[in-house]
C-alpha cells in the first residue's frame, strides 16, 4: 500500500515527563522497516507517550527521534505526515461525516485547496476495501458500532499510504475475527516494505504476529527482542507483576495469565 | 437527508442571493417599480436605489457573509456547534473596542480609528477564547469562557455608559450598539469592505485544517496540519471580518450560529465544505432579515439586531435541546 519504502526510525535517550511525573526514562530504540513491532506493557507504562514521540507528535524533554538519519521534529509537518502515519488510541470524530469522507481525511497531507484528486480517491477506495469498510462507505461514522469504527480508523490511517504506520491499540473493540484481519493487514504492510509499530494488550496475539516485542514498564524498556525471549514468565512477572504460563501451540505460543505474582 | 452536489448548493445560494439583493434595492417605504430601473440619474427614485439602498444591500451581504463564515470557521476549529462570534462574546469585545473610542472622543479623529479599535477588541476576544479552548476540549468550559468574555465586554460598555459625560453620548453609544443597517452610506461600505474581504479570504484558506480537526488535535497534527498556523489565521481572520462588521453596523448576533446549522443538511457536516456556503448563507440571512425589518409597519424601524436576536434566541434553545439529548 505504501508509496515509499520505509527508512529506519531511531530514538535515542528519550525522556518525557508529564506534570512533573516521569513517563519515559532513557528509552532508546532503533526500528527497522519490513517488520511488525509490538509494544506491550502494563497500564501507565508509557506506551502511548512513546508511540506519540516516535511519530514526531510529542517533543521529548531530552533525546531525539531520527527518521532516516534526519530529526523527525525538524521536518515540515506535511512531509512527516506523508512518511509516518499515526493512529491514536481513542480517535475523535467531531462531526457526523460519512465513512468515505472520514477516510478521505487520511489524504490531508496530499491534498491541495481543491480537495481530493483522482489519486486520492483511488487511495481512499483501496484503503476502505483493505480494511473491510467499503460496504458501509456512505454511513455516518458516529452511528457505527465500536468495532466498525475501529476498522474505519484503520482505513483512515491506510489512506495516507505512509511508509510507517504507528497504531495505538488498533484492536480495541474488534471481535476476534476482525482483530485477526487487522493483524493480517499489518503483516501484509510489513511484507511490502512498510514499518509497523503497534501497542497491544493481548500478549498471545503479540507473540504470534510480531517480529519483535518491546516490553515497557514504568517508562523503561525491560525487554526487547523476538517474542519467544521477551514474552517469558520472568519478564511478565517483572513488568506486569503476574504469574503466567506459556504453552507452545501448533501455531505459536499461548500466554495465559494465572494470578498476581506475590 | 443526502447532501446536495456542491454546484447545486452554490447555484441555489447565488440565485437566492441575487433575488434578495434585487428585492433589497426595491423594498422599503418607497417601493421601486420596474420602470425605475430604466430611469435616468435625475429621477429621484434613482437616488433612492443607488444613494440609499445600494450601500445598505452591499453592507448586508458583506456583514452577513463575514458573520456566517466566522461562525462556520469557529465551529470547525472548536468542533463545537454552538460557537458563534456573537454568542462567545467576540462581537461584544469588538463593540467594547469601538465604544471606547466613542467614549474617549477618539472616533472623530479619523475614520479608521473606530474600526481599528473594533478589530483589536475582536482579536483580543478570539485570543482569550482560543487560549481557554485550547487548554481544554470540554464543551462546558468553552461556553463558560465565552460567557466570561461576553461579561467583561459588557462590563466595559456599561462602564462607558455609566461615566458618559452627557446624555447625548449615551444616546450615541446605545444607538450604535443596537446593530442596524439603516442609513448607511458608501462611506461605511468603504470602511468595512477591506477588513471583511481580507478576513474572509484568510478564513477560506482554513478548510483543509478544519477538516483534519474532525479527528481531534492529535489526529490533525498527525495528518501534517500546523495547528499554530491555523489558530493564527483563525484569530486574525475573525478579528478582521467581525471587527470591521461590528464597526459599521454594531452587534448583530446569531448569524454565525444559525447559518452553518441551516446549511449542514444540504452541504454535509465536513467543516471545510461549509465555509464558502456559510458566507453566502450569512449574506442571505442578513439580507432577508433587513428587508423584513424595513417592511414592519411601526413608526420607528425595528433594529436589525433586535430582530435577529428575537429569531436567534429560540433557535439557540432548539439546538441546545437537540444537543442535550446527545450529551445526556
Amino acid at each position: 500500500m505504501s508509496d515509499a519504502q520505509a527508512r529506519p526510525i531511531e530514538a535515542r535517550n528519550l525522556e518525557v515527563a508529564l506534570g512533573g511525573a516521569p513517563i519515559l526514562r532513557d528509552v532508546s530504540l532503533a526500528l527497522a522497516p519490513r517488520a511488525v513491532t509490538a509494544i506491550v506493557g502494563p497500564n501507565g507504562a508509557g506506551k502511548s507517550t512513546l508511540l506519540e514521540t516516535l511519530a514526531g507528535l510529542r517533543r521529548p524533554d531530552t533525546g531525539a527521534v531520527d527518521l532516516d538519519g534526519a530529526p523527525l521534529l525538524g521536518m515540515k509537518p506535511r512531509e512527516r505526515a506523508r512518511r509516518v502515519g499515526f493512529l491514536p488510541q481513542t480517535p475523535e470524530v467531531a462531526w457526523a461525516v460519512t465513512v468515505r469522507t472520514f477516510v478521505g481525511l487520511g489524504r490531508t497531507a496530499y491534498t491541495g485547496p481543491w480537495g481530493l484528486g483522482r489519486e486520492d480517491h483511488e487511495a481512499v477506495e483501496a484503503a476502505m476495501s483493505a480494511a473491510g469498510v467499503s460496504d458501509f462507505a456512505e454511513r455516518v461514522v458516529t452511528t457505527l458500532s465500536g468495532g466498525e469504527r475501529a476498522r474505519v480508523f484503520v482505513a483512515r490511517a491506510l489512506a495516507g499510504r505512509p511508509a510507517w504506520l504507528l497504531a495505538d491499540e488498533p484492536l480495541t473493540g474488534l471481535d476476534p475475527g476482525h482483530a485477526l484481519d487487522a493483524l493480517a493487514l499489518f503483516r501484509g504492510l510489513a511484507e511490502q516494505g512498510s514499518g509497523v509499530v503497534v501497542t497491544l494488550h493481548d500478549l498471545s496475539l503479540a507473540a504470534r504476529v510480531a517480529d519483535r516485542v518491546v516490553v515497557l514498564a514504568q517508562g523503561r524498556i525491560v525487554a526487547d527482542g523476538p517474542p519467544e525471549s521477551c514474552l517469558a514468565p520472568e519478564v511478565l512477572r517483572a513488568a506486569y507483576g503476574v504469574e503466567a504460563v506459556i504453552v507452545q501451540g501448533a501455531e505459536g505460543p499461548l500466554i495465559e495469565v494465572l494470578r498476581r505474582a506475590g | 437527508m443526502t447532501p446536495w452536489p456542491r454546484w447545486g448548493v452554490y447555484a441555489a445560494a447565488a440565485g437566492l442571493l441575487a433575488i434578495l439583493a434585487f428585492a433589497s434595492l426595491s423594498a422599503g417605504r418607497v417601493w421601486v417599480p420596474w420602470s425605475a430601473w430604466s430611469a435616468t440619474a435625475d429621477d429621484p427614485r434613482w437616488a433612492i436605489v443607488f444613494g440609499l439602498r445600494a450601500p445598505r444591500t452591499l453592507l448586508a451581504i458583506l456583514v452577513g457573509g463575514a458573520l456566517g463564515l466566522s461562525g462556520a470557521a469557529l465551529q470547525g476549529y472548536t468542533r463545537n456547534a454552538l460557537a458563534d462570534p456573537g454568542v462567545l462574546g467576540v462581537s461584544a469585545m469588538a463593540a467594547f473596542g469601538a465604544v471606547a473610542t466613542l467614549y474617549f472622543g477618539l472616533a472623530g479623529g479619523a475614520p479608521w480609528v473606530l474600526p481599528a479599535a473594533a478589530m483589536i477588541g475582536a482579536g483580543a476576544g478570539v485570543v482569550v477564547l482560543l487560549a481557554l479552548a485550547g487548554a481544554t476540549s470540554s464543551l462546558v468550559t468553552f461556553i463558560l469562557a465565552g460567557v466570561i468574555v461576553q461579561t467583561i465586554a459588557g462590563a466595559g460598555v456599561a462602564l462607558a455608559l455609566n461615566l458618559a459625560p452627557d446624555p447625548w453620548s449615551v444616546n450615541e453609544i446605545v444607538n450604535w450598539l443596537m446593530g442596524s443597517l439603516a442609513d448607511r452610506s458608501v462611506e461605511e461600505v468603504r470602511l468595512a469592505a477591506p477588513g471583511v474581504l481580507a478576513g474572509c479570504a484568510l478564513l477560506l484558506t482554513l478548510g483543509r485544517s478544519l477538516d483534519a480537526l474532525t479527528l481531534g488535535e492529535t489526529g490533525a497534527r498527525s495528518l501534517g496540519v500546523d495547528l499554530g498556523r491555523a489558530r493564527l489565521l483563525l484569530a486574525v481572520g475573525v478579528a478582521l471580518a467581525v471587527g470591521s462588521s461590528v464597526a459599521v453596523t454594531g452587534v448583530i448576533g446569531f448569524v454565525g450560529l444559525v447559518t452553518p446549522h441551516l446549511l449542514r443538511p444540504f452541504v454535509g457536516a465536513r467543516p471545510g465544505a461549509l465555509l464558502l456556503p456559510s458566507f453566502l448563507g450569512g449574506a442571505i440571512l442578513v439580507l432577508a432579515a433587513d428587508i423584513l425589518v424595513r417592511l414592519t409597519p411601526a413608526a420607528t424601524e425595528v433594529k436589525l439586531s433586535v430582530a435577529m436576536t428575537a429569531l436567534g434566541g429560540p433557535f439557540f434553545l432548539a439546538i441546545l435541546i437537540g444537543m442535550r439529548r446527545r450529551l445526556a
